[in-house]
């Protein structure tokens, strides 16, 4: 009887219902990966080193022809772990195009080589995937599993240029931050789940909000850690101590990724779990929040200025950028939310601009990513010199550029909340930020251009010359046409979307809207 | 009238079409021999700066009719209203009026001076550097015609890119890159602040405005902010302007900045950008921060008089010509905060017609420097210089005339800004007034003393006295035309801004005066304060 009884159990218990249809973005970048994994066993070589970078490119195609299809939809799926809704998606965009201009610029890299083909692109579409995951996380565990299937690949990927010392030292440093990251998160959620007695980001919320809960020391404990655990992933002051390391030794395109598309994943969990779970506790994290946001434009400026390797100076103008974006976090309003979904997008441009014109002089020079390879640039190569430019400027939140709107977005996010002086603060960093920004313009630009003082580069190529620390060392006389394409793409959209943003606020219009705490 | 976009963004396509048709036609691209400050021997047409010049005169022919086409008192003119960015409140919303007709008239002018000296030298990289002019002048002209607070922040950053490349790429050994950077980021600072600021000024007024934001400045001026708001985004926006026209103790990027640029830029930048800050007081901070203004009213006054009073002592210590023509420029813009900030009509006006002459002054004074550094061996050292008048009558003239105007002598233009910003400073404050009487005899001490040791005096050793050449009359007859006819008849500028500026001030001088009913204590106070005053005034 009791045989029968179980198996009767067993026929009425079914698993919880999948929605495909909703699923499919994810499923096409996982997907993409397990057939890009495959592809690469195939003799052919030509077939693995242009076939496996196309299929990714088709995945990522795909993932974004199947946002674009669920676009406006708003629904909860397997079982309320994760959400679809335009915040998800949107971000979905932002990876994607983050993802596409990382292949592009990895195509026909050492890393890419050294590593074979499949295991590195199949290694970029996994981490893509766990950022998307990520992005739509509704529960704690979700959050937790999406955050490790970004770093895990991540790891691998940094340390992708075998022979070389500093990407393996790059690859390990990360890994050893990033455990303690992932370690000190898992801490802070456990204790979370100890207060409130569940994963789910709404119940979470609706525990927190019966009485005292939210200012329980347990409770507390448990937000603090888990604001830790998530600044080391987004490289927010002081748990940024490894991204200047990491994003010099990591193979460029690679350093373009983490750049860009982490940091769009790990801002969508900030507006998630902060804006959902914890919205209640808003007034215990809120100035918490705010004094790290102060703390890490502050020390992201000011560790940029004077840098010679262009990495180092972007991955500490990464870090100042975070704090920024930070200010939407703080606030707690759908407007911040917009503001720094509008900033992440616009964030993908400007990044990858730059990071394209670094992998293209990389190649080109031997000088690595030293801010010597951009010199006179925009007398012998304005094709590459003006997307530096127009990354540069726009980084630094000059009008016309996509950067300007992104940034007046934010004060105005910040203003709104009650954080007026957040706002000033964002303001006195791009202050100091035009000390490193505008140099880089001026190496362009401006030396070498007057008469006589420097000789410009033979024709026939410029000889080989020692390289530094930190450049991939790709020798090769021609910019490959695809690093062209993304600096030129990304340089051109930064510029567009200054002066006709009109369309980007029309993306983000939908993205706070179901946050339920939020006004 | 067409639409005032045309006028706007005419520099800038002209600039980037000529740059464009030279690409076609692959002529202008001449290799080496550009720098230096020498024109040509004969003078190449290149394509740039053909298609840039006909875009700079088009633009100063549209100004012009403006000008002519505004009759005084009638509010804002040829508005163009268009919302850019719905979800932050932007519109892209200009118009004309008293207040900024003759400051793009004045603009206009100059960046078809400047434009027309460029065409007479040669350029290394012509395209790029006209593409950039007139994209300047374009920025130049959004500042002034914006109507909306965030259009004018934009334009009013955006202004400085183009001149970072203008400095930074064709500006002068030694020290070019250096003190372009610290220009630019001094500028910016400032800039940036009055981003914070106007954004708080939007988002605080939407408060009170059932949460719709906007800024345009009409309807922001409907919405006043509350006073202890004001005070500090007055401050934000003070630094912005106070740096860019500069003021006394936020001139420290002149020096380097004035001696790097290249002639034709410096008589823009000096002529046209600093009056955008100027400008930006009337038209932005007296109506939209009025009780502000009041608060801060000494503290920018004493900025001005110390301005007035740094700037000469330095204009008659210096030696290098540009830089005396620069201190002078700070007492100049001194005299114009005061006026600004008397917080009345005159005052006002007068610092608006004061911002045109100076403009007008300053451009042909920087032009003239040149024009004796080639007759002094190349050096713009007053010491090297002298006894050029000596074959060079036409100069010499021009010079007299530029050089009276710069002082204010009874009979110019100048005088009657220079008076009027004193009568209204008397008004507000007597003890200002009087110590910056004696700003203008410093200036006739300063004018002359370059006028005379440059073109009196010894012959100097490495001095070729020669008269001006007819590419330089050309640049400067039409600029010294425009001061005599001003000097003539000022009313002019004075009639068509009247409305305006009171419009401008009337906030100010209402929060000047005490809320409210007056009680009969205070009404009797004002009436005996009313007396003596007059009194003062008819004394001298």
């Amino acid at each position: 009887v009791n045989l029968s009884g179980a198996l009767l159990a067993t026929a009425h218990l079914k698993g919880p219902h999948v929605d495909f249809a909703a699923l499919s973005p994810l499923i096409a970048l996982l997907g993409g990966a397990t057939i890009v994994l495959l592809v690469s066993l195939a003799p052919s070589r030509a077939l693995r080193t242009h076939g496996v970078p196309l299929l990714s490119l088709a995945a990522l195609g795909a993932s974004v022809g199947l946002s674009i299809w669920r676009w406006h939809s708003d629904e909860a799926i397997v079982s309320g772990a994760l959400r679809v809704d335009d915040l998800s998606l949107l971000l979905n965009y932002a990876l994607a195009a983050g993802g596409a201009c990382a292949v592009l610029l990895a195509w026909r890299s050492r890393a890419a080589h050294e590593t074979q083909h499949g295991e590195f692109f199949a290694l970029l579409l996994t981490s893509i995937g766990g950022m998307s995951l990520l992005a739509a996380a509704q529960n704690t565990v979700a959050l937790f599993v999406g955050l490790e299937l970004l770093s895990i690949p991540l790891y691998v990927l940094c340390a992708s240029e075998l022979r070389r010392e500093h990407s393996l030292e790059s690859g390990l440093k990360y890994l050893i931050i990033g455990a303690v990251g992932s370690a000190t998160l898992l801490y802070g959620i456990a204790m979370i789940y100890g207060a409130t007695g569940d994963t789910d980001f709404a119940t979470i919320a609706r525990a927190l909000s019966r009485g005292g809960l939210a200012s329980d020391s347990l409770t507390l404990v448990g937000i603090a850690l888990c604001i830790a655990g998530l600044c080391f992933k987004a490289s927010v002051a002081p748990f940024h101590q490894w991204t200047p390391d990491v994003y010099e030794g990591a193979p460029t395109p690679v350093t373009a990724l983490m750049a860009v598309a982490t940091k769009v994943a790990a801002f969508g969990v900030f507006l998630r779990f902060f804006d959902t779970a914890l919205i209640e506790a808003h007034s215990t994290w809120g100035p918490a929040l705010a004094a790290l946001a102060t703390i890490t434009i502050i020390v992201g400026n000011v560790g940029a200025l004077g840098q010679s390797s262009l990495k180092r100076m972007l991955a500490y103008s990464s870090v100042a950028q975070a704090g920024y974006m930070l200010a939407g976090v703080v606030v707690a309003t759908r407007l911040g939310i917009r503001a720094t979904a509008f900033y992440l997008a616009v964030y993908v441009f400007m990044n990858m601009a730059a990071f394209a014109v670094i992998v293209a002089r990389e190649r080109e020079t031997g000088l690595g990513d030293s801010i010597a390879s951009l010199e006179g640039l925009g007398r012998t190569r304005p094709l590459l010199a003006w997307p530096m430019t127009l990354s540069m400027l726009a980084l630094a939140g000059i009008p016309a550029t996509a950067g300007f709107s992104g940034k007046f977005y934010l004060i105005d996010a910040a203003v709104s909340g009650g954080y007026t002086w957040l706002g000033v603060v964002i303001v006195v960093g791009s202050m100091i930020s035009l000390g490193y920004y505008l140099p880089v313009v001026a190496q362009l630009w401006m030396r070498g251009a007057s008469a006589g003082e420097h000789a410009p580069p033979p024709p026939g190529g410029p000889a080989p010359l020692p390289h530094l620390a930190g450049g991939s060392q790709e020798l090769d006389a021609h910019t490959p046409i695809e690093v062209s394409l993304v600096a030129l793409v990304a340089g051109a959209g930064t510029l567009f979307f200054g002066i006709i943003p009109q369309p980007l606020f029309e993306l983000v219009h939908g993205a706070g809207a179901s946050f339920p705490g939020l006004f | 009238m067409p639409p005032l976009s045309i006028m706007l963004w005419l520099p800038a396509a002209s600039g980037t079409v000529g740059a464009l048709l030279s690409l076609v036609l692959r002529r202008s691209d001449i290799a080496g021999g550009a720098s230096g400050d020498e024109p040509l021997e004969r003078p190449i047409l290149s394509a740039a700066g053909a298609s840039a010049l006909l875009g700079a005169l088009a633009t100063l022919g549209l100004a012009i009719g403006y000008i002519a086409d505004y009759s005084p008192g009638s509010g804002l003119r040829h508005v163009t209203d268009v919302v850019w960015i719905a979800e932050l409140g932007i519109h892209y919303k200009l118009g004309v009026d008293g207040l900024n007709v003759f400051l793009v008239g004045l603009a206009a002018l100059l960046f078809a001076a400047a434009t027309l000296a460029a065409n007479l030298r040669r350029w290394e990289r012509p395209r790029f550097f006209y593409a950039t002019l007139m994209l300047a002048e374009s920025a130049v002209l959004g500042a002034l015609l914006a109507q909306d607070l965030a259009l004018f922040v934009v334009f009013f950053d955006l202004m400085l890119i183009p001149f970072y490349f203008l400095i930074g790429v064709w500006g002068r050994e030694p020290g070019r890159i250096r003190a372009t950077l610290k220009l630019v980021i001094y500028t910016l600072v400032g800039s940036l602040l009055m981003l914070a600021a106007a954004v708080a000024t939007g988002v605080l007024a939407a408060q009170g405005n059932g949460g719709h934001i906007t800024f345009v400045l009409s309807e922001l001026k409907a919405l006043p902010l509350s006073r202890s708001s004001q005070e500090w985004i007055f401050l934000f926006f003070a630094a912005a302007f106070l740096v860019k026209m500069p003021a006394f103790p936020l001139h420290g990027w002149l020096p380097d900045g004035y001696r790097a640029m290249p002639i034709e830029v410096l008589m823009v930048f000096s002529g046209v950008l600093s009056k955008v800050g100027a400008y930006g007081f009337l038209r932005i901070v007296l109506p939209l921060y009025p009780q502000a203004a009041v608060h801060f009213q000494t503290l920018m006054l004493l900025i001005g008089l110390l301005s007035i009073l740094y700037g000469s002592v330095l204009a008659f210590t210096q030696t290098d010509a540009r830089l005396i023509a620069g201190y002078s420029s700070i007492a100049q813009l001194g005299f114009i905060t005061l006026g600004i900030f008397s917080l009345n009509p005159q005052g006002a006006q007068g610092a608006l017609l004061q911002m045109v002459n100076h403009g007008l002054v300053v451009a042909p004074l920087f032009f003239i420097v040149a024009v004796l550094a080639r007759r002094a061996g190349g050096s713009e050292d007053v010491r090297e210089m002298g006894g050029i008048a000596f074959r060079a009558p036409l100069l010499a003239t021009t010079f007299l005339i530029v050089a009276f105007a710069t002082l204010a002598m009874p009979g110019s233009s100048n005088f009657v800004g220079e008076f009027m910003i004193l009568l209204g400073v008397f008004k507000a404050k007597l003890a200002i007034a009087v110590i910056a009487f004696a700003g203008v005899v410093m200036a006739s001490v300063y004018a002359l003393r370059l006028f005379i040791r440059s073109m009196h005096n010894r012959v100097g050793a490495g001095v070729d006295s020669r008269d001006m050449r007819l590419r330089d009359g050309v640049v400067l007859a039409p600029l010294v035309a425009v001061i005599i006819f001003m000097a003539v008849y000022p009313q002019l500028a004075l009639k068509r801004s009247e409305g305006s500026v009171k419009t401008s001030v009337v906030g100010a001088q209402a929060a000047a005066t005490p809320q409210g009913a007056p009680s009969k204590q205070v009404v009797e106070l004002k009436r005996l304060e009313g007396s003596t005053r007059a009194q003062v005034v008819a004394t001298p």
